[in-house]
């Protein structure tokens, strides 16, 4: 981009805040498929079916739940023992 | 919306004003995005499907594999769109939560 010099200020910075949306819009596209791969092992583990059987999807929910529930907990935890640590 | 064919957008024969060429550079940000996404998807599905569907490597695939792996791709969009829905709906609600919890502090 190496043109963006062209662009007067505002677009700069229009242009920039719009890349900013993009990039965590990329970051969360990569959250998406790491949580679908990662709960597709866990709960997709018989053969493959039409459709996914009674309690394969409801078990994708709560895996991606469960997970976020955990990563929370994790920094809950750590910010407990770094307020005790001197 | 094509996730692999290019912009389809005509070259002017007259230089582009800025609003133009901001929209073609937020254009082609865009997609860049989408392709990556589009290209992650595709990877990522093709190497669970051979997983689950092709456990022992022959010298040909049979019908059976492909049958497999053809319903193997429709479950992983499948379970790809409900983690999406998932993820982006438990998000929405940390963020609401986030909010509550700061405006009650004050």
């Amino acid at each position: 981009m190496s043109d963006t010099n062209q662009f007067d200020a505002t677009t700069r910075a229009e242009l920039s805040q719009f890349l900013e949306q993009q990039q965590a819009e990329a970051r969360l596209n990569a959250q998406i498929h790491k949580f679908t791969g990662l709960c597709w092992d866990k709960c997709i583990t018989g053969s493959v079916g039409s459709r996914f059987s009674r309690g394969e999807e409801s078990c994708l929910v709560s895996c991606v739940d469960r997970f976020l529930d955990t990563s929370l907990f994790i920094m809950k935890r750590v910010n407990e023992q770094q307020g005790k640590s001197p | 919306m094509s996730f692999f064919g290019r912009s389809a957008a005509p070259q002017p024969s007259q230089p582009q004003n800025d609003a133009q060429r901001k929209e073609a550079v937020m254009a082609s940000i865009r997609q860049e995005v989408q392709g990556a996404n589009a290209k992650e998807l595709m990877e990522n599905l093709t190497e669970k499907c051979y997983s689950k569907c092709v456990p022992k490597p022959g010298t040909s695939m049979s019908s059976s594999e492909e049958t497999c792996v053809s319903r193997c791709m429709d479950l992983y969009f499948q379970a790809f769109n409900i983690v999406a829905k998932t993820y982006t709906t438990r998000l929405h609600k940390e963020r609401v939560a986030m909010k509550e919890a700061e405006a009650s502090s004050f």
